[in-house]
């Protein structure tokens, strides 16, 4: 797994590449970690590039949108979400929890 | 059937989904049913890792994977602590974002996932969980 980051005037860009499973997810865990520390709370995630996400990096997302959403200071969003996470996440009662783009420009937009 | 051991670390897991895959696909599994056995695997061979071998750093997971007439079955044996997968209670997908249960999601998901999931725990100390997955 990669993450690469982008910063923008009202949200942070953060792109998850290759695949988060109990092995990795504690990385993405340690990103959130960051952006809170940074008072970071707007948070697009990129998923385009990623190949596969386990219920270990569903709860990451969980605790990340949990966290930004604390007092409204901020949110969680997903943009291009690979058809097979989509369909895990929708499984998993996920998707009613996120807003999802197609579209990064229109994520950032978004904030 | 073959079966394959791998030491019980979250660093297997990624040759774990593989060895799983490459069955599944050579024996007519199409994208999306791949993708989940791959996934049900994951979660019940992280779930091993995580609490059977939570006190037991050098623990082993053996790992059968193969077809039986048109069902592919997958056997999970540790030999760690016990831990039923139908004692662990069902999230509750309705509730709110505050509500939210973190655990428990590994299970659900290998039982949505895979048609059969069962679980033995034997008296000569290992635990063997079963997935099937049918085809078409």
């Amino acid at each position: 797994m990669e993450i690469t980051h982008q910063e923008f005037k009202h949200c942070e860009l953060i792109k998850i590449k290759g695949r988060v499973d109990s092995a990795t997810a504690s990385h993405l865990a340690q990103t959130f970690e960051k952006t809170d520390k940074d008072g970071k709370y707007k948070l697009v995630l990129d998923m385009s590039e990623l190949e596969y996400m386990s219920s270990a990096g569903f709860r990451a997302l969980l605790a990340a949108q949990r966290n930004s959403k604390k007092y409204n200071r901020g949110e969680v969003v997903l943009v291009s979400v690979p058809e097979r996470i989509r369909e895990a996440l929708e499984l998993a009662g996920f998707t009613e929890l996120f807003k999802t783009f197609d579209d990064p420009l229109n994520a950032v937009g978004y904030f | 059937m073959r079966t394959v051991q791998f030491p019980a670390k979250f660093e297997q897991l990624d040759e774990i989904r593989e060895y799983v895959g490459t069955i599944a696909w050579q024996n007519g599994f199409g994208d999306k049913d791949v993708y989940n056995i791959q996934l049900a695997t994951d979660e019940a061979a992280s779930n091993i890792i995580e609490h059977a071998y939570a006190s037991e750093p050098d623990g082993a997971l053996e790992l059968t994977c193969g077809m039986q007439g048109d069902r592919l079955v997958i056997v999970l044996v540790d030999h760690g602590a016990p831990f039923d997968p139908a004692d662990v209670p069902l999230p509750d997908l309705q509730a709110d974002l505050a509500d939210r249960k973190i655990g428990g999601l590994g299970i659900f998901l290998m039982r949505k996932l895979m048609d059969e999931v069962h679980y033995q725990s034997n008296a000569d100390m290992s635990n063997v969980l079963t997935m099937i997955k049918r085809k078409g």
